[in-house]
């Protein structure tokens, strides 16, 4: 059975198979990034989370954010897998794989996904900490919103 | 006409409900039928600035008119990844 380049699942994430869903054909570099439950959280430890998604959209935004990068990077190739559900501390929420030939084009269109994903994706993190839980909110997800876009591109060539 | 509601994270808690079915006026937008929402649920007020809203599985602004049958999904800020 073939995967998705781009799925929001429950099922744990493998970097390798999320890899495999790009062909490697004339590339010379893939960066894989993991998104990984921290510990601790503005100064909260974090014993858990729960991550819910509205999948069709989600799937969906991670083909519009592929789009989106081809623009400014064409010759990358991006696979983008986001787990759901409850994840425990040092498990990986999300697997980007960017593909290209060169590596400077791979990593740039990887951070810049990251960022897109957390702009626009409809999915939210639920934090169950010590003493408490909380629904972290960040941006109202606006696929339209070009300064959220510049601002995604602008990190993506930054180390910041 | 009568459309389907989702509601996801936080606002599916304020609510107790992931999912609802509402008789709206013909032509209704998807920011009247959060506006009947927050009528019946006032705890979703707060929310009136920085939600958004997507259409048949598709994004789409609150000025979108819904036809019978559509499912608006009304999204709280979101904050995948990491």
């Amino acid at each position: 059975m073939s995967v998705s380049r781009f799925r929001v699942a429950p099922q744990p994430l493998d970097p390798a198979s999320v890899a495999g869903t790009v062909s490697i054909e004339g590339c010379g570099a893939v960066a894989t990034f993991i998104g990984l439950v921290r510990k601790h959280n503005a100064g909260r430890e974090v014993l858990w989370l729960e991550y819910e998604a509205y999948a069709p959209l989600a799937e969906k935004s991670f083909e519009r954010i592929a789009v989106e990068a081809g623009e400014r990077w064409p010759q990358v190739q991006l696979a983008i897998h986001h787990r759901i559900g409850r994840l425990t501390i040092g498990e990986a929420s999300i697997v980007i794989v960017a593909a290209s030939p060169h590596r400077g084009e791979a990593f740039a269109a990887s951070r810049y996904a990251i960022e897109r994903v957390k702009q626009i994706s409809p999915i939210w993190k639920h934090e169950h900490f010590e003493g408490g839980d909380i629904w972290i909110e960040g941006a109202t997800a606006d696929p339209e919103d070009a300064t959220a876009r510049q601002a995604a591109i602008e990190r993506a060539w930054s180390s910041r | 006409m009568v459309v389907t509601i989702r509601l996801f994270a936080r606002l599916r808690e304020l609510t107790g409900q992931s999912e609802l079915s509402r008789e709206l006026s013909a032509g209704a937008t998807a920011g009247a039928a959060w506006q009947s929402l927050v009528h019946e649920f006032p705890a979703l007020a707060d929310y009136g600035r920085t939600v958004s809203c997507a259409v048949n599985e598709e994004y789409a602004r609150m000025t979108a008119a819904l036809k019978d049958g559509d499912e608006v999904a009304f999204l709280p800020p979101v904050s995948g990844g990491s």
